[in-house]
């Protein structure tokens, strides 16, 4: 790893502050980004740490649905956003393992946008709002594919505000040496209609399965998506399963997220 | 350099770190405490894991100075205060938790991590929590058995594989 300067501002202002500085990088959790900078991948002169901001931190139910900061690590989300929504929990708590849950963080995740990431798939099949130091992103707009997003120079993170559905659930088929998602799918069924997101399974990164969250929206159950197919055009082929296999699990997921959903 | 502080097994301790020194380094490199092992080096293998304000974390993937301030707990801290072994170090030995014994710190750090949260887990849930430990002498099954009798359960019933 090559060196570099290590800051830990307490304010969201202070942090894009240095963020400023010529080669900043930001960090939060570090599970994705530690490895990385190992690996020399990424040579940041200053590591601006977003440990450290009290006003990142926390899940709290508001009338716009469930706040989330982005610095609040994924255990934490397991606990304290189970009763508010226990699917997005679910999810919250079958990332990595126990150690790399404490440490990782909602923010970091979507700022990465590892194409077989868990939360991508969360936020967009809640059609969650993405809060950044500058705007409101719709999660529609703000995931652009494979590590690409909407966040421009100096934007970071600063918290994800879900609309709480009526039921949802998350299933993911892991790829069990990484525990990443080696494909899995997030749906949601709000009172306008139902929402599809899957992950892992596209080299364009998380996306919505519009076929599906159509068919779901006239009826609710595994049934209604057994009549569908899926293109594996575009998926991702790897040792771990071609792009059929990937395609064919999109539809198996789906339909047990729709019978697990509550 | 920077200096960072931090409590480290109940001592207050400082030191001089680069920004990309990690905990781990820090641990070993700059206290000495050696217990901390570091096994794959890239967050896979568990066994680097201490606890940063009680919860487990791997220290190999954290950086030292962002843990300033922080109470870290290392293996070399998990003994009771008369010196003798704590409840789940006791259990390893009893139930020869380990063979080479590499992983054994990250282990028992993880499996205390585990009792704090949960103090009466099923095989199942000790099988899960220990997801991030790998054990390259395949000893997981005494492991478990440990845990279960660190946690008062009867670690007998567990059937031979």
């Amino acid at each position: 790893m090559h060196n570099f300067d290590f800051v830990k501002p307490s304010s969201i202002a202070e942090a894009v502050k240095a963020l400023s500085t010529e080669g900043a990088q930001a960090l939060s959790g570090g599970q994705t980004l530690t490895p990385t900078l190992k690996q020399r991948l990424a040579a940041p002169t200053v590591l601006v740490s977003l440990t450290g901001i009290a006003e990142m931190q926390g899940v709290c139910l508001g009338s716009d649905g469930l706040s989330i900061g982005a610095a609040t690590t994924h255990a934490t989300v397991a606990k304290e956003a189970a009763a508010h929504y226990p699917a997005l929990a679910a999810l919250a708590g079958g990332i990595g393992d126990p150690a790399v849950r404490n440490r990782g963080t909602i923010g970091g995740s979507i700022a990465n946008n590892d194409p077989a990431a868990c939360y991508p798939a969360g936020v967009l099949g809640s059609g969650a709002t993405v809060v950044t130091n500058r705007r409101k992103i719709a999660a529609d707009d703000y995931f652009q594919g494979m590590f690409t997003t909407a966040l421009e120079e100096g934007e970071i993170v600063t918290g994800v505000t879900f609309p709480v559905p009526q039921k949802a659930a998350y299933v993911k088929f892991n790829q069990p040496a990484s525990r990443f998602a080696l494909t899995a799918v997030f749906v949601a069924k709000f009172a306008d209609g139902v929402r599809v997101a899957v992950t892992g399974a596209s080299n364009n990164g998380v996306f919505r399965w519009s076929a599906a969250e159509t068919a779901l929206s006239g009826n609710f159950s595994a049934a209604a998506v057994e009549g569908l197919t899926v293109s594996s055009d575009g998926l991702i082929g790897d040792l771990h399963g071609t792009p059929a296999y990937r395609a064919n699990l999109i539809k198996v997921l789906t339909k047990r997220a729709v019978a697990a959903a509550h | 350099m920077t200096k960072v502080s931090m409590t480290v097994n109940g001592k207050a301790v400082s030191g001089e770190v680069e920004g990309r020194t990690l905990l781990s380094t820090f641990l070993r490199e700059g206290l000495g405490l050696t217990g901390t092992h570091v096994g794959c080096d890239t967050s896979q293998c568990g066994a680097c894991v201490v606890h940063v304000d009680g919860k487990a974390v791997k220290s190999c993937t954290t950086f030292a100075a962002d843990v300033a301030g922080a109470s870290v707990k290392t293996i070399e801290g998990m003994n009771n205060p008369d010196g003798s072994l704590s409840v789940v170090q006791q259990a390893f030995q009893d139930h020869h938790g380990l063979q080479c014994g590499f992983c054994t710190p990250g282990m028992v750090m993880s499996s205390a991590a585990l009792l704090a949260e949960n103090p009466k887990p099923t095989e199942a849930e000790i099988r899960h929590y220990l997801e991030g430990n790998i054990c390259r002498c395949t000893g997981y099954h005494n492991i478990v058995k440990a845990v279960l009798a660190a946690s008062g359960q009867d670690a007998a019933a567990l059937a031979a594989e």
